[in-house]
């Protein structure tokens, strides 16, 4: 076809091109220009996705998962939206490598997590936020670069929920509140801005007061568990001397009582005893009397070492006693 | 007819160059403006679709008609009582009358700039007439603190109160910089704070503040726990007096009691002949005390020997 021209250029014997027959040109021509109005009219949709159908530009309508045919050639454009991702965003903080052990990137995103409080202090706060696209539509036309406009009001919301709450109160108090609080607020702006952007959760990760604070608040928790100790030593100690002292005391009144019972019997023998001799005695009151006077000397003065008899009329006795004591120790 | 098949051609072509050039289609996301050579003359097209124009003389300029964002750079501004703080705040705006747009900054470079000045501006002027604490809180919400006392938490009282707060002061930049905006045709939607941070050498300032308020607290908690301690140890001594000399009181009421009531036991029964009764005792006492080691003297009138001299009376 193209052998004509200048004949020093080409070998015909070299190329030797098959000779196409002009019948079959058209049929070929026409199957690739169905194949492409084909292509370009058949498209489809994954499950988690939507379909969202422009003409000219213009939204006309949305279609779900499945194959569905658009009119071509560029009148028609489909973009999809994934619908039932979970789109997750980090602040101060990226992972590197989610897994088993997930690995951090090394780096200072203080400028995103430090923040003030309410009392003019300031913490650090890493957090997550998980959202979905809820309207994929708003998604598509109300705003550009939503992805930067999601960090912002996240960082915004952080911020004015933290500043409204003690240092406190964001590390420890109220830490399970803010998540909530933030995502509530984070949910308005982003309506606000129609966005089309559904907040599913908002995590708080670590949330600590600067570095150079740490030590102070540990030494705040190192004091509070040295107090609990201190009472519990006191306590201890105090155990250990009461209840004693209690049973001693029980033991000291436990004895007076045996010591009231001892008299108090005593008292009651003796008393019965002497009521006793003394009904027999005021029957024979004389003689008895006498009885017992004797009974008793008869049982004394078996006893008596030395007896001395001595006549009334008789004087001076006391000398001869001594010297009956001077012969017994010799 | 070869001339007449090549004529239709041409005009097929024709048709096609000028139908391209006389419509053309506007996206969800934009908005546009005609140019006559070059030379804008408004007709904004906002409504997404076909559109028609002047072939060859107009053409399409585009803008976005999505909210569009803005993120200042952090600015260090004095707050109305003196205290230097870094303020990164961010907008969002868009194009709300294009051809203005077109005619005052050309683009959204030159939107971009301008958008600094403005918000920059306007930021400076209402953080340096407001207290650091209107910037940072939002509302006079009651704040805890921890461990004054003994649930662990107390109220933070000694706190300026808020009259505005960072949501008015937010509005009041967007109020402010949206006097000003409209004249380059363009609306911005919000403001918000983003950062708001001490600067470095006041930030070392209220490290060590904080430090100093963690370490009172700390100290407080020791101070309580020894407090207790002295207080327990107190207790267990009251105790224990209390306890030792309640005893004693007791078992000195018991003896009291059982001696008084031997004592009237034996009133009672000796008083009948209190005679007899040292008759009896003496007796007893004489068993008693008269033992091996004695020595007895005995007169002979006394009762016991009275018949050794005399046989009768």
């Amino acid at each position: 076809m193209a052998q004509s021209g200048r004949p020093g250029q080409f070998n015909p014997g070299d190329m030797e091109i098959p000779k196409i027959d002009k019948k079959f040109v058209y049929p070929v021509v026409g199957v690739i220009l169905i194949i492409w109005l084909l292509l370009s009219s058949v498209y489809t949709i994954d499950a988690d996705k939507v379909g969202v159908i422009q003409r000219f530009g213009r939204y006309t309508t949305t279609t779900g998962s499945g194959i569905h045919l658009k009119i071509p050639f560029g009148i028609e454009k489909v973009t999809k939206v994934s619908i039932k991702n979970n789109y997750k965003q980090e602040f101060g903080f990226r992972t590197q490598k989610a897994g088993v052990r997930t690995q951090y990137k090394t780096g200072n995103y203080l400028a995103e997590s430090a923040m003030l409080t309410g009392d003019l202090n300031t913490a650090t706060v890493e957090w997550i936020v998980q959202f979905q696209i809820k309207d994929p539509i708003k998604y598509l036309f109300k705003v550009r670069r939503i992805e930067s406009t999601i960090r912002n009001v996240c960082e915004a919301a952080m911020r004015a929920i933290v500043g409204d709450k003690s240092v406190d109160e964001v590390i420890t108090i109220e830490r399970e509140l803010i998540s909530t609080e933030v995502a509530a607020l984070m949910q308005t702006l982003l309506d606000e801005y129609e966005t089309g952007i559904d907040v599913i959760t908002v995590n708080l990760q670590d949330v600590n007061p600067p570095k150079a604070v740490q030590d102070a608040f540990n030494a705040v928790n190192e004091a509070e568990q040295e107090k609990e100790r201190i009472i519990n030593d006191a306590q201890k100690a105090y155990n250990k001397v009461i209840p004693l002292s209690r049973g001693q005391a029980l033991k000291k009144i436990s004895q007076a009582e045996g010591y009231a019972i001892n008299r108090v019997n005593r008292a009651k023998g003796e008393a019965t005893k002497f009521m006793a001799i003394y009904k027999e005695y005021t029957k024979a009151k004389e003689v008895t009397r006498r009885r017992m006077y004797l009974e008793t000397m008869l049982e004394i003065l078996p006893n008596i070492k030395d007896l001395y008899i001595i006549d009334e009329d008789q004087e001076g006795i006391l000398p001869l006693l001594q010297l009956q004591k001077g012969k017994d120790s010799k | 007819m070869k001339i007449a098949q090549a004529g239709l051609s041409v005009l097929v072509f024709l048709i096609f160059i000028i139908a391209n050039s006389a419509f053309y289609v506007v996206d969800e996301t934009e908005q546009t403006i005609l140019l006559e050579f070059g030379r804008p003359i408004g007709k904004t097209v906002t409504e997404a679709g076909l559109h028609m124009k002047v072939p060859f003389i107009q053409d399409v300029q585009r803008f976005e008609k999505r909210i569009l964002e803005w993120d200042g750079d952090q600015n260090q501004i004095p707050t109305e009582d003196k205290r230097f703080i870094l303020v990164d705040n961010f907008a969002r705006w868009r194009i709300k009358d294009p051809l203005l747009f077109y005619q005052s900054v050309i683009n959204e470079t030159g939107a971009q700039s301008r958008l600094d000045d403005i918000i920059d501006g306007v930021t400076r002027d209402i953080i340096t007439q407001s207290r650091l604490i209107e910037v940072v809180r939002t509302s006079n919400r009651i704040m805890m603190a921890t461990g004054e006392n003994e649930s662990g938490v107390v109220e933070i009282k000694d706190i300026e109160q808020v009259k505005r707060g960072r949501k008015e002061i937010a509005r009041d930049i967007l109020k402010k910089a949206n006097e000003i905006a409209p004249k380059y045709g363009i609306e911005i939607v919000d403001v918000q704070l983003k950062h708001i941070n001490y600067i470095e050498s006041v930030r070392q300032k209220v490290y060590e503040r904080m430090i100093s308020e963690r370490l009172r607290i700390a100290e407080k908690f020791r101070s309580e726990g020894q407090g207790e301690r002295a207080r327990i140890d107190g207790q267990r001594e009251k105790d224990l007096q209390a306890i030792e000399s309640e005893a004693y009181r007791k078992a000195q009421e018991i003896i009291g009691k059982a001696d008084a009531e031997a004592i009237s036991i034996y009133a009672e029964s000796f008083g009948r002949d209190p005679e007899f009764y040292s008759f009896v005792k003496s007796l007893d006492t004489y068993k008693k005390t008269l033992k091996d080691n004695s020595t007895l003297i005995l007169k002979t009138d006394s009762d016991y020997l009275r018949y050794i001299k005399r046989q009768t009376r």
